[in-house]
């Protein structure tokens, strides 16, 4: 048991840069999947057939390979391959981004989708073009339609870049592991590792949270925007 | 009498193979107002919406002011639909701005107003409505004739030389119809150039200069009010037939 406390207390710091350099990881990773997404939500509403196809592709792609199989084709293959050479850190950001990306694509789709179409209609009536439409009067409200789903998407991020740890990238499983193996504390160990994820994951889904109730639009219910 | 404010020629559009209009032509001359009436499905709302070009026709001349349009030209769509306001059934306002940022944020993109400028003149057109209480409410606080005049304030905030409406009342519950008919009557006596798809036969014998019978995608009938609202026209069934729905008196 005091082996257990004094193996906690050691590792703790050593753990919390860890978490640290989840959340690099995450919040880069959640960036390039809003960005892609966004883009690719718009695409596949707005765009041409050809590119609706493309991006269903890519969509279908990322959804039906496992993360640990992505990072690895990247990683040890793609990036080397193109002549990228990216950290461990890096690497698993910009692969868990492309990944959250396909699936926040469907999220901010599926947003565009449920706003009332008279809307973007009313912006070129008066003039707007399709870009100043899209930017002004429908991204605004798709956010604010999206922030349920995207919190999901952030606490299934959060929670798989714990897969970063087979690359090498020093996050909080990796040290955990690296700790464990060396002091045998196995149990202490994994259960911090799990309530840092769990700490880090409950603070952003309720800042995600208060976001929301923030950016609420006034006279619309909980259910609504 | 000089060119038209806007003309359309042998506007057709199908939607999956089915002919919706058959080749219409239109012109409104400055201060003209012209009534569509019809049967649902007759093509009156994929008219209007053809005329400004948010359906796009398959063929189709434009002309405003004399000058021809080049629809596929991008810049000149824009300038188009700018100087050709749109009234919707269901109002269309942007749900996350206030009626006030509803009027001034066409002003700044489209425009270009500073923001000062932008406020003073959606200030302008929201009173002239008489909303100017209600600048700060979203529509969602709004009741139903009052975002249907927040969305006449933000056609006309644009300077439209004309206007199209697309059965502006037909969402309206009977308590809160009279002010948006108040509020098209007020522009009528100033002059605006409209076209509307109305089924409220008051606003058909007053307002009209003419009326457009329209039918399978066609104009079937067409003509100045007294002498197409006579016994034995299609017009003049199809407005007996709203009096008897509606309980107006002819």
């Amino acid at each position: 048991m005091i082996e257990s406390v004094t193996a906690i207390k050691e590792s703790l710091p050593y753990l919390l840069q860890g978490g640290g350099i989840t959340l690099v990881i995450v919040v880069g990773a959640m960036a390039i999947g809003l960005i892609l997404g966004l883009c690719m939500a718009v695409m596949q509403v707005y765009g041409h057939p050809l590119v609706k196809r493309v991006i269903g592709v890519y969509i279908w792609f990322f959804q039906g390979v496992p993360i640990l199989v992505l990072l690895f084709l990247f990683y040890f293959g793609l990036f080397h391959y193109i002549g990228l050479n990216l950290s461990a850190v890096s690497a698993v950001m910009v692969v868990l981004g492309m990944t959250t990306a396909a699936y926040q694509a469907n999220i901010f789709r599926g947003a565009i989708l449920l706003l009332p179409q008279g809307q973007f209609k009313a912006a070129s009536a008066v003039g707007m073009s399709d870009f100043a439409a899209i930017k002004s009067i429908i991204l605004p409200q798709v956010l604010r339609l999206s922030i349920p789903a995207w919190s999901n998407e952030f606490s299934i991020i959060l929670k798989d870049s714990a897969l970063a740890f087979v690359l090498g990238a020093p996050e909080i499983m990796a040290r955990a592991k690296f700790i464990a193996s060396r002091t045998y504390q196995h149990l202490p160990l994994y259960i911090m590792a799990g309530l840092i994820y769990f700490i880090l994951t409950w603070a952003g889904v309720m800042a995600l949270s208060k976001l929301e109730k923030t950016v609420r639009i006034p006279g619309y219910s909980n259910k609504g925007i | 009498m000089g060119d038209p404010i806007l003309r359309v020629e042998n506007i057709t559009k199908s939607f999956n193979g089915e002919s919706i209009l058959k080749g219409v032509n239109l012109s409104l001359g400055k201060g003209e107002i012209k009534i569509l009436i019809g049967p649902s499905g007759g093509g009156k709302s994929t008219l209007l919406q053809c005329m400004n070009c948010l359906v796009t026709p398959d063929s189709g001349k434009f002309w405003l002011e004399g000058k021809p349009v080049d629809i596929t030209h991008k810049q000149e769509l824009y300038d188009l639909r700018q100087q050709v306001g749109m009234i919707f059934q269901e109002f269309n306002l942007f749900d996350h701005l206030t009626a006030l940022d509803n009027l001034t944020i066409a002003l700044r993109k489209v425009k270009k107003l500073s923001k000062k400028a932008a406020i003073a003149r959606a200030m302008i057109e929201l009173s002239q409505v008489g909303l100017a209480d209600k600048i700060n409410l979203y529509p969602a606080e709004l009741s139903g004739g009052q975002k249907q005049r927040v969305a006449i304030a933000r056609a006309l905030a644009m300077d439209p030389k004309v206007l199209l409406l697309d059965e502006p009342t037909s969402a309206l519950d009977p308590e809160v119809m009279g002010e948006v008919i108040d509020v098209i009557r007020n522009l009528a006596k100033q002059g605006m150039t409209m076209i509307m798809a109305t089924h409220q036969v008051s606003l058909i014998r007053t307002l009209a200069h003419e009326i457009l019978f329209m039918e399978a995608g066609s104009v079937v009938e067409q003509g100045q009010p007294d002498t197409l609202l006579v016994p034995g026209s299609r017009s003049q069934d199809f407005c007996d037939k709203l009096n008897f729905i509606t309980g107006e008196r002819p």
